[in-house]
């Protein structure tokens, strides 16, 4: 059964309408066998851009969907349902235009953004690196003023899209002053210098290629730094909000689609001559999974709503994002439960639901990292 | 140039697809319906000549059923179509080929200008495959089938048709009937872009009386052929389960043999 959503306007049924349709198609079909080989989808970002659905948070004069943030993240959330590591990516990617939207100047966003939101090119976010994952002031990436260029020298650590992206909105020092000392760049794949690492041997999320990212003195023209020197950290965290919200609703697809998968199961397993469902024991553990899928889908529905009427919403946002993806855990590891020994093996897609749900609670800032987050702010009153 | 693509809203195969016990018609109202998968090659093919044409060449959308198929109007003009034409009303309901092709052909008359009129090579429904064939006899122009292929020329439409013992290349001058099979091309999804556009995009409604064609020519009763009786296709049988005391493997052989897999 397709999740009943309330939706701000006709335009948005159809969005969904056309989001279905191209997971049933062109994403149900494949997910299995791309994850099991570990392949980047590059086709399926490339349809999702054709479609418009690689940019829909952003303005529509710039090349973006114009859409709420209550209408994109249920986009999201019905990419996830059908294949993870892409809403996964589609997020990521949002993200990466985030500076040039944000900061960038007029300059910068007649000659950036076109191609960045007009879905042909695909991005990377290069904050986190070996030495500096939670703690990001501790970003050791150097760029070093020569002249007119800049030159990166460092290592960024898990890199999603590392390999495949068309750019990389990279951050690195510009000086010793902590976290003051950060700025951002715009480099593109082709950058002289620019090495990717082997990908790494993840526990799941196989198709979302996550990699080194080595700067070997690469040179980036001046007019390529995005804002400030020294504005790097402000312009990471301005996009925090909407990062963090983006996993929040990929975290409810994922627990969406393992309870369907389990509601389906316990509706056609018979054990002791009746179906598994039948056993209030099971169903029970069902009617908590459906609690929890709907309350995490309310709690980032309700920040989305926040954001979209101009409040800040830092502590929603990490709320949400605790909350859904402590959910996607829950959910994930209870369906490989109601599937028994079937659950655990690759013929049924939960168990790789479970190693998913598992990322969801470390990346874009861990679980305790929101809870950081969210008990300063309560604290500061 | 102006093409027509004739297009159809169907029962989504996808649900259960049922009949109205009354009168033996497949029941429309009450399933989810859907731009016949078989008319989105020809609507992508219209798009085709027009994008490749890069001219004013405009693509109108044509169909003929009750309300809930302009929902096929809508995801052609989200595809990317120009406009539409709903021809629509009540005495419509039953209507057999022959009645469709002439209120077609009505239509695409009062369209007027029209150089090249595209459809599904059948409709996921009915697969009858005679309407294009029909249409092209209303409207006096050479109609050519089952293109797989389809080139413009001019004045002149080349396709090629793949049959079971031969391809053949046909040729005819414009404006020509041209039904499309699902080899042609891939047909596009909407964009989101498009789904914003197709909301300002004009769609004209016709009643039959707007295209000056009595009722007593259409809908159930006029229809040359009836269908008297309908029985839902029997349930699969449940397969043979062998049960393996010694022989099983002789058993297995023996099955395969009987039904000619080996
Ligand atoms: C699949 C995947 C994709 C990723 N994609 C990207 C990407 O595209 N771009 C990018 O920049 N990064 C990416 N990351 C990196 C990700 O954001 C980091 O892994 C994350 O921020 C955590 O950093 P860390 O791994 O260094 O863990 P650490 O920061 O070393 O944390 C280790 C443990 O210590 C805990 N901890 C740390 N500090 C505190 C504290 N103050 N209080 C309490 N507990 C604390 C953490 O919660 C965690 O449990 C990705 C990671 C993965 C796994």
């Amino acid at each position: 059964m397709p999740v009943d959503r309330l939706l701000p306007t006709a335009d948005a049924h159809d969005l969904i309408d056309l989001t279905r349709e191209i997971c049933d198609d062109r994403l149900r079909p494949v997910v299995d066998d791309a994850e099991a080989q570990a392949r980047f989808p590059r086709e399926i970002f490339d349809l999702l851009g054709r479609s418009g659905l690689l940019t829909l948070a952003y303005p529509e004069d710039i090349g973006g969907g114009g859409q709420d943030y209550e209408v994109y993240l249920q986009v999201l959330e019905e990419i996830a349902s059908a294949w993870m590591s892409v809403a996964v990516g589609v997020s990521v990617h949002s993200l990466t235009c985030n500076p040039v939207v944000a900061f960038g100047t007029a300059a910068q966003r007649d000659r950036l953004l076109p191609s960045m939101l007009g879905g042909a090119t695909l991005g990377a976010y290069c904050l986190s690196e070996p030495t500096a994952g939670s703690d990001v002031a501790g970003i050791s990436t150097r760029a070093i003023r020569d002249g007119e260029e800049y030159r990166l020298r460092g290592t960024k650590a898990w890199i999603s899209h590392a390999g495949h992206a068309d750019f990389y909105t990279v951050f690195a020092r510009t000086s010793d002053d902590g976290g003051r000392g950060l700025s951002c760049f715009h480099v593109p794949a082709d950058a002289p210098g620019l090495v990717f690492a082997a990908p790494e041997r993840k526990m799941g999320l196989d198709s979302d290629t996550v990699g080194q990212v080595i700067f070997e003195d690469v040179r980036v023209p001046a007019d390529d730094r995005i804002g400030a020197e020294g504005q790097g950290m402000g312009i990471a965290l301005s996009a925090l909000d909407a990062g963090r919200l983006g996993i929040a609703a990929a975290a409810t697809g994922l627990a969406q689609a393992a309870l369907d998968v389990a509601v389906r199961y316990a509706n056609e397993r018979e054990q002791f001559g009746r179906r598994i469902g039948e056993f209030q024991g099971l169903a029970f553990l069902l009617a908590d999974m459906e609690a929890a899928v709907a309350s995490a889908r309310a709690t980032y529905l309700h920040a989305a709503r926040l954001k979209d009427a101009g409040r800040s919403v830092g502590r929603q946002a990490s709320v949400a994002k605790l909350v859904c993806t402590d959910a996607a855990m829950r959910v994930t590891t209870d369906a490989v439960q109601v599937l028994g020994g079937a659950g655990y093996t690759k013929d049924f897609p939960v168990e790789r639901y479970m190693r998913e749900a598992k990322v969801t609670q470390i990346f874009e800032g861990t679980n305790q990292i929101q809870r950081l987050v969210i008990s300063r702010d309560l604290l500061r009153g | 140039m102006n093409i027509v693509v004739c297009v159809k809203h169907v029962p989504d195969a996808q649900s259960d697809r049922t009949f109205d016990a009354a009168d033996n018609t497949t029941e429309r109202e009450a399933v989810d319906g859907l731009l016949s998968e078989l008319d989105e090659y020809a609507v992508e093919e219209a798009l085709k000549i027009k994008e490749a044409a890069g001219d004013d060449t405009t693509v109108t959308i044509l169909t003929m059923g009750p309300a809930k198929a302009a929902d096929a109007v809508k995801k052609s003009l989200q595809m990317g179509a120009d406009a539409g034409v709903h021809v629509s009303d009540d005495a419509l309901a039953g209507s057999d080929s022959i009645a469709t092709s002439l209120v077609l052909a009505k239509a695409v008359e009062k369209i007027g200008g029209v150089d090249l009129v595209l459809t599904g090579m059948a409709s996921t429904d009915g697969t009858m495959s005679v309407v294009p064939a029909m249409l092209a006899e209303r409207l006096g122009l050479p109609q050519v089938t089952f293109a797989s292929e389809l080139t413009l020329d001019g004045s002149t439409v080349t396709i090629r048709r793949d049959g079971d013992v031969a391809t053949e290349v046909v040729r005819a001058s414009l404006p020509a009937v041209v039904s499309v099979t699902d080899q042609i091309n891939e047909p596009r999804y909407p964009s989101f872009k498009g789904i914003m556009a197709a909301k300002k995009k004009p769609v004209q409604t016709f009643s039959l009386a707007d295209l000056g064609v009595d009722a007593s020519e259409v809908g159930l009763d006029a229809a040359w052929t009836k269908v008297t009786q309908i029985t839902q296709r029997p349930p699969r049988q449940q397969g043979l389960v062998v049960t393996d005391d010694g022989n099983g493997g002789a058993v297995l052989a023996q099955f395969l043999t009987m039904q000619k897999f080996v």
